[in-house]
């Protein structure tokens, strides 16, 4: 059984692999000497250097990095033209204005595959992966999909919701933040609430997926009642807007407490409810710790349980409950080792990092992205993406299987053919350090340091064995062509999915 | 290739047991091992959860994406409404010139001349329409829409309807084959729980493609599945065995799907887009795949401007390819076992627009194949005279068809997928 301890690991139990277990899972991995940097620095001095991102200072983003304008509001002399025309049969101009909004449509989409393309390079290039790790969480946990939403700006500046707070106050500055955020308010079709006719689509989501947990301590009229408290939530060109017209300022009972409550109330009360840190951290533990299937065990409980005191006590502050974590002896218990499945972000987003090899074509990444099951900004539901095994079927492991290929080889069936000369790629630093010291088996301490680096988990004898073999019929030489072929063989197996 | 004679669960060898061992080892991958070794179960040895519901049965799922025109599908030329509200559009009455195809039976209602591919199986008494599908408060975003129809759920917020019937009758034992979708993306509707479909857009594409750096790597890649040897007990919380079982998983119907895809069909498809993927769903079908529930989708129909053409060829790739499909099974004498559905996310108003098209509407057709089908046109032509804004009323929620397809052809429980009560008249003959 697992340790419950969250005690700190102390500096001698924390080692390359420990090392490299913590820049996976706050991060998405790094090369040898990376990992090595980081066992140097210690456990304290190493979580502190990923968590503590602001102070690493990363690019400053600007505002104008995307056009806000494709998507605007028609102007008032618009809106006039177009019902005139509406009026009178005007089919020229309708026809002009129809022929205006799918190009607009069509360049939003392109400009929405900008963000994604710009997203995706952050996460290969940052000097702070913990904060991409998080931006990430957070995309998933407050699920926005741009199909409904129409409007690419709205969803960069989502983005940049999650990008300023990643770490933050999860009541104050992220749950407080999505019921003004202009994509979100979209999505759940909040600008459609007010008070004549209200809609509950983000009362109920606010308490079912982003907060509360479904089921657990609110009843259908606490949905009704929030909803009330929301109307008039909504948000004009860029910015939200509180709409006081629309908004319905009669007593609301939520929770059995009556007032005239507003969103930020609605909020408030959610997190005086009992146990209202449970959900979240749920969800937290499983992204950096466990995805594995089922009710967690007594033990996970219990580490769950002393978390959410944590989130409590520093009034919802998210780092130290997470400096707590990543700190934590049971962080680093073995069943927590490779126990998570790699997002299809992840998977990519770690080779790169880890085997250095080139990011090739982001495009091509994005697109494989989604076809393994994670299209940025595009979450098949409000509910995001479950994680974990959900990754993973016969048909998304052979693309997992084939973009480690193509970034091992730049090689993909359609752009380019297989049989055109050899690779750019040279994976010799991953084992140089192994070079040169007398009195080993190179062959099969290559294959074993690979391998371990690789699969996160300590390999088995078996495959150590087949591999060892495969490269003494080649030659015996881990030559740059040998590694290529056993990376290929590496990141086509089982384990690599995990992390 | 190379040949494996040390591994006596082998492709090759588990190929030339035939259907029973490739079913069986597909829903216990576990079992490939130790079965192949001389275990061998007597052809025929599957049976149904429910007595009299044979486990072959298939159901194909055709997907008219954008928004297929219902009227101008199926025509009610004998309403003047009709011609009001679509002057240029309108499909003129049989007989007259570029008419529409007369039904037997039909008053006033035909079939776009294009669909003569379709109207040939009409005539076999193979196919059918049930007419004015859709679903209340109808949703008009492609998006939306779309999700209801996968989702059978107004909200569009559950999970997939072909899914969750995969859900409910595999007993928690995922197997990898039950469905199969053609194209790169898994369609919602075949997401359930714990069932997640194959999809693969060219079956060529569906496996590892180091073997193309160097063939050499077959034999090592092999040894991954090989090792891939895991017990259920642990699969339950490790992700490392669950993640060899899928592995191994993905080597077996690998092998099978391409090598059925590559043989050629007994007759010739249409070189069309909807025809290829139908010749891959024929050609697995022949190969006797455990795959319950196929999956097919073409886009396109989203006509708002300068429609007739358009959707004239569409229909007539639609009609040939089906016909085709049809003849396909006929000649594999697998016409009983496979019940083809058409669905479309709405239908298009019913006035056309000013750029020789139309919107997004709401109720229209679906279409059914099969010698099980009740053959003709089912239930009733929506009205064109008491409409809802401008569009047409469904007479029939596509849920009750749903039913009657889980219920009378897949012999499951309709209401533990559906939730609630929808069966009403079989689309199935009685007899």
């Amino acid at each position: 059984m697992a340790t419950t301890s969250l005690k700190k690991i102390n500096q001698r139990s924390f080692d390359y692999w420990k090392a490299q277990h913590l820049l996976n899972r706050a991060g998405f991995g790094g090369q040898p000497t990376q990992v090595l940097a980081l066992r140097n620095m210690g456990p304290e001095d190493a979580v502190d250097h990923l968590l503590n991102f602001e102070r690493t200072g990363e690019d400053p983003i600007r505002a104008d990095r995307f056009d806000s304008t494709i998507m605007r509001p028609r102007t008032e002399e618009e809106r006039n033209e177009f019902q005139r025309a509406r009026r009178t049969g005007d089919e020229a101009v309708l026809e002009r204005y129809r022929q205006q909004r799918q190009q607009r449509q069509r360049a939003d989409r392109r400009q929405l595959t900008e963000i994604q393309d710009w997203w995706l390079q952050r996460m290969i290039e940052t000097p702070t992966p913990m904060l991409e790790k998080l931006v990430l969480f957070w995309h998933g946990h407050f699920a926005t999909a741009y199909r409904p939403v129409e409007d690419s700006y709205h969803m960069f500046l989502q983005n940049q919701l999650f990008r300023s707070h990643a770490a933050g106050n999860f009541k104050n500055d992220l749950v407080r933040g999505i019921i003004r955020d202009p994509a979100m308010i979209k999505y759940l079709n909040n600008n459609q609430n007010n008070r004549r006719s209200p809609n509950e689509n983000l009362a109920r989501e606010l308490m079912e997926l982003f907060t509360l947990g479904e089921g657990r301590g609110y009843t259908e009229r606490d949905i009704k009642e929030g909803a009330r408290a929301l109307t008039g939530y909504t948000y004009q060109d860029d910015v939200f807007r509180f709409n006081g017209r629309n908004h319905d300022d009669d007593d609301k009972t939520i929770f059995g407490r009556s007032g005239n409550w507003d969103g930020d109330d609605f909020v408030e009360l959610i997190f005086s409810r009992p146990d209202s840190a449970r959900f979240i951290t749920e969800k937290l533990y499983r992204y950096f710790v466990n995805d594995a299937p089922g009710s967690f065990t007594k033990a996970q409980d219990t580490v769950i349980r002393k978390l959410t005191q944590t989130l409590v006590r520093s009034g919802w502050e998210l780092r130290p409950m997470l400096r707590q974590l990543l700190l934590s002896e049971h962080f680093y218990d073995s069943e927590n080792i490779g126990a998570c499945i790699k997002s299809p972000t992840q998977l990519i987003v770690q080779a790169i990092r880890s085997l250095r090899t080139p990011a090739r074509d982001l495009r091509t990444l994005n697109t494989a992205c989604g076809y393994m099951g994670q299209s940025l900004m595009n979450p098949p539901s409000v509910k995001g993406w479950e994680g974990g095994r959900k990754w993973i079927n016969t048909s998304t492991l052979f693309i997992r299987q084939n973009i480690s290929l193509y970034l091992l080889t730049g090689r993909d069936e359609r752009t380019n053919p297989w049989d055109a000369g050899s690779t750019d790629y040279s994976a010799r630093h991953l084992v140089q350090h192994l070079e040169g010291i007398s009195g080993r088996d190179t062959v099969r301490d290559g294959v074993v340091y690979l391998l371990r680096f690789a699969h996160s988990v300590p390999p088995d004898e078996g495959r150590v064995q087949q591999w060892v073999d495969y490269v003494n019929q080649r030659g015996g030489q881990l030559d740059e062509p040998t590694l290529i072929n056993l990376l290929a063989l590496i990141t086509a197996a089982p384990e690599y999915q995990l992390c | 290739m190379t040949t494996h004679h040390e591994h006596p669960w082998s492709r090759r060898l588990f190929l030339q047991q035939g259907v029973t061992l490739a079913s069986l080892a597909a829903t216990t991958p576990l079992f490939i091992e130790q079965s192949a070794r001389g275990v061998m179960l007597p052809v025929g040895s599957m049976v149904s959860s429910q007595a009299g519901v044979p486990e072959d049965r298939v159901l194909v799922v055709v997907q008219l994406g954008g928004g297929n025109d219902g009227l101008n599908t199926v025509v009610p030329y004998g309403s003047a409404d009709y011609y009001r509200l679509r002057p240029q559009l309108g499909i003129a009455a049989p007989g007259r010139s570029n008419g529409a195809l007369s039904i037997d039976g039909a008053d006033g209602i035909g079939l776009n001349p294009a669909m003569s591919g379709f109207k040939e199986l009409m005539d076999e008494g193979v196919a059918g329409i049930i007419q004015g599908v859709g679903y209340p408060n109808p949703n008009r975003s492609h998006f939306s829409s779309m999700d209801i129809w996968h989702s059978a759920d107004p909200e569009g917020k559950n999970n997939g309807w072909i899914g969750r019937y995969f859900d409910n009758t595999c007993g928690g034992t995922p197997n990898p084959e039950a469905g199969v979708a053609i194209g790169r993306q898994a369609p919602l509707a075949m997401q359930g729980a714990t069932q997640l479909p194959v999809s693969f857009e060219r079956a060529e594409l569906f496996r590892w493609m180091g073997t193309d750096m160097d063939p050499n790597l077959e034999r090592p890649y092999d040894e991954i599945a090989r090792t891939a040897h895991a017990d259920e007990v642990e699969e339950a919380r490790s992700q490392s065995a669950f993640l060899k079982r899928t592995t191994l998983d993905a080597r077996v119907s690998s092998d099978k799907v391409r090598r059925a895809v590559a043989k050629a069909p007994l007759i010739t498809y249409p070189n069309t887009n909807l025809a290829g993927q139908l010749r891959m769903v024929g050609a697995m079908i022949r190969a006797e795949l455990p795959t319950r529930v196929y999956y097919v989708t073409l886009g396109g129909f989203d006509t708002h401007a300068n429609q007739a053409g358009q959707h004239a060829r569409l229909l007539e790739q639609v009609g040939n390819a089906l016909n085709a499909f049809y003849r396909d099974l006929k000649a594999q004498g697998n016409t009983s076992r496979v019940l083809t559905m058409v669905f479309s996310e709405f239908g298009r108003r019913v006035a056309q627009n000013g750029s020789g098209g139309t919107d997004h509407g709401t109720a229209a057709p679906m279409y059914v194949i099969g010698d099980m089908v009740r053959p003709g046109l089912l239930g009733t032509h929506p009205s064109l005279t008491r409409l809802d804004g401008g569009d047409l009323i469904h007479n029939t929620d596509f849920r009750t068809v749903y039913a009657s397809v889980i219920e009378d052809w897949m012999g499951a429980d309709a209401g533990s997928v559906l939730g609630g009560r929808w069966k009403t008249d079989s689309i199935l003959r009685t007899s």
